[in-house]
């Protein structure tokens, strides 16, 4: 047993391997965001420069502010739409044209983002709605929606439904029992489907920048922009920050499914 | 059809004496011709039956024979495609779940695992709208009755399978219900604690006076806890009758074989006279049957003998004087023998080939009465331990 457990040379070369392949440019580009020097490729030593210089990039930090409103926004959308969505496939009647439904719920997981991103400029501009901090919110919802869809179902598809039944059985009509019961058992599962929508609508570059307008640049449409004009070590710097506020919102979320799952277990029967 | 009985409802309105008195022949449930399909399948087909205040009542079959349909009806969450489901004389049909004055023990229980022992017993208390000090002394009362003191604030997960299933039952009596229904309560027990709980259920429906319908696919169960037992089969009630006339004279010869152990002899009668039927069978020769009270029709028909009915004796001259009296008498050899403690059961091979199971009380410490392997006996047993039942 003790044998089979110890990492082969073999391993433990591939295992450095793939993560040196997954996060040596992150860690390079964290590294290079404490570059004394002006040029991107040259050490010049430590320095918070280019975080103190970030301060006073209002642009920059503009669209920080707008990328962070977008996502709260539209991932609070996008969860209400996404939990409702996931009780009706799970626990509504069967309806017709369920499976057509729960297909078309689901396209946006594999539609590429260029088809999404284009055909709502085309129905925003149909509609002549003018293009900023709106459009780009609903573009993110459309897109966020089926992920946080498919977290809570996939939690409901658990649960043991013969817990609502006892709800009613104790006097309670469908609509409290799904709030006594049903609900705080999918908390954990909503929650964690809000921070997965909070941080694909962040990193988002292709949708939005279909969808956003002039003055509303989100935060990686900025940098893109500032990136082809030349790699400043300022960039690295809001990278950086981005790359810490994601890292501590996947850990929570993360906590909170296991936290669901750990419920899930002990809510199967026997 | 409602409207025109009298009401039972006493808290909703005074009632005279007169409507009491016609309410006293209504029996708290009556079911009638109650039918539920899924798709073309019929789950329940046709079943009518009575249940009265007071009682405690077993529907037991096989798993997929529609008992658990019919209970999941009486609480509201399946409704009848056909027939009528009155409570009080009332029918229920369109009362949702939560107004019913029915409460469910679930099979596996489904406790709420966010809440409390506490706020699980409570949970059906605070939807009725109790003031929190009454609340606070149900739960303690119910607490106390399950013998649950000390685990009031423990999470479900934390709790053994024999507490969870008194938490469940908490829950279900503490809305003081006037019918409770029991999904297979005891099916996740193991057999100690499953005997010992199903005392405590019918010491706690006594106690309560409550109506309880339990359903289980287990016969000793029902036979142990119920009063009466409705005996289904695909869909269908075979027989409604007190656990010993179920089993001394079940209806058909599928009954028989569904509830205890029972050697079957299929044969023609022959003979009848002096309320004697004489049955040739094909495997146990002519047997001397008592003819049922109801009578019989058929000729074609199957003898019935439990094994504890068939005794054995050695061969040569009958020790007693009922065994050489007896008329029903076949030799065999033993060929099986399984000594369970306080039974000892014998599978005698007859000369016709069939096998008849004897089971006999060990009496005595020694075995002097004990028979060997291969050793030849008489099987015997009297036309009165005979049941005829038509095929």
């Amino acid at each position: 047993m003790g044998g089979s457990r110890r990492l082969s040379p073999f391993n433990v070369a591939s295992l450095a391997l793939g993560l040196a392949f997954l996060y040596l440019p992150i860690i390079i580009l964290m590294i290079y965001s404490f570059n004394a020097s002006r040029l991107v490729t040259v050490w010049g030593g430590w320095s918070l420069r280019w975080y103190h210089e970030l301060l006073n990039d209002t642009a920059m930090i503009e669209a920080g502010w707008m990328s962070l409103r977008v996502a709260a926004m539209s991932a609070t959308i996008a969860t209400l739409l996404g939990t409702l969505a996931a009780v009706a496939l799970s626990r509504g009647e069967r309806f017709t044209g369920r499976t057509l439904f729960s297909g078309m719920l689901y396209a946006p997981l594999v539609m590429p983002e260029v088809i999404t991103g284009l055909s709502l400029l085309l129905l925003f501009v149909a509609v002549n709605a003018e293009r900023g901090f709106w459009t780009v919110t609903i573009a993110h919802t459309t897109l966020t929606m089926c992920f946080v869809a498919v977290v809570v179902q996939s939690r409901l598809g658990s649960l043991d439904r013969s817990l609502e039944e006892a709800a009613m059985d104790l006097g309670c009509s469908p609509a409290r029992a799904f709030l006594a019961v049903t609900l705080p058992l999918i908390a954990p599962a909503i929650a964690a489907g809000w921070m997965l929508a909070f941080t694909l609508s962040l990193d988002d570059l292709v949708i939005a920048s279909f969808t956003t307008g002039p003055g509303s640049a989100t935060l990686p449409i900025r940098i893109y922009s500032e990136v082809r004009l030349g790699v400043k070590p300022e960039i690295n710097a809001i990278c950086t920050l981005v790359i810490a506020l994601i890292a501590v919102v996947i850990v929570v979320a993360s906590l909170a499914t296991k936290l669901s799952g750990a419920q899930r277990e002990t809510a199967a029967p026997l | 059809m409602a409207e025109q009985l009298p009401k039972f409802d006493a808290a909703a309105e005074p009632v005279g004496p007169e409507p009491q008195l016609a309410a006293a022949d209504i029996p708290l449930l009556r079911i009638e011709r109650v039918v539920k399909k899924f798709g073309a399948f019929r789950a329940v087909d046709g079943v009518s039956l009575d249940i009265h205040a007071g009682e405690f009542f077993a529907l037991l079959g096989p798993s997929g024979c529609g008992k658990t349909t019919l209970l999941r009806m009486l609480a509201g969450f399946e409704s009848p495609d056909e027939g009528r489901i009155l409570l009080n004389g009332k029918d229920i049909a369109n009362v949702l779940p939560h107004e019913r004055p029915v409460n469910m023990m679930f099979q596996n229980y489904a406790l709420f695992p966010h809440l409390s022992v506490r706020d699980n017993i409570a949970f059906g208390l605070k939807r009725a709208g109790m003031a929190r000090s009454e609340i606070d002394a149900r739960v303690a009362e119910m607490v106390a009755l399950v013998k649950l003191e000390g685990l009031e604030k423990r999470k479900p997960d934390n709790l053994s399978g024999g507490q969870k299933q008194r938490v469940a039952l908490a829950r279900s009596l503490a809305r003081r219900p006037q019918m409770l229904l029991l999904d297979e309560p005891l099916a996740a027990l193991d057999k100690k604690l499953r005997e010992s709980t199903q005392f405590e259920l019918m010491e706690l429906q006594r106690r309560l006076g409550l109506t309880f319908v339990i359903v289980t696919h287990d016969q000793e169960e029902a036979m142990t806890v119920a009063g009466r037992i409705g005996v289904m089969d695909s869909g269908r009630l075979d027989q409604v009758a007190s656990p010993r006339e179920l089993y001394e004279a079940p209806h058909s010869r599928w009954i028989a074989e569904f509830v205890g152990d029972i050697n079957l002899f299929d044969g023609e009668i022959e003979a009848r006279e002096h309320h004697r039927l004489t049955i040739a069978t094909r495997d146990a020769g002519t047997v001397v049957v008592a003819e049922p009270r109801q009578g019989i029709s058929k000729t074609i028909v199957s003898v019935a003998i439990r094994p504890e009915k068939v005794k054995l004796s050695r061969l040569g001259p009958a020790p007693d004087a009922t065994a050489s009296q007896a008329i029903n008498r076949l030799e065999g050899m033993i060929t099986d023998v399984s000594y369970l403690g306080a039974l000892t059961t014998y599978k005698v091979r007859l000369d016709s080939g069939a096998t008849l199971r004897s089971s006999m009380a060990n009496t005595a410490q020694i075995d002097i009465d004990a028979y060997n392997l291969s050793q030849r006996v008489v099987a015997w047993f009297t036309p009165d331990d005979c049941l005829v039942l038509e095929q």
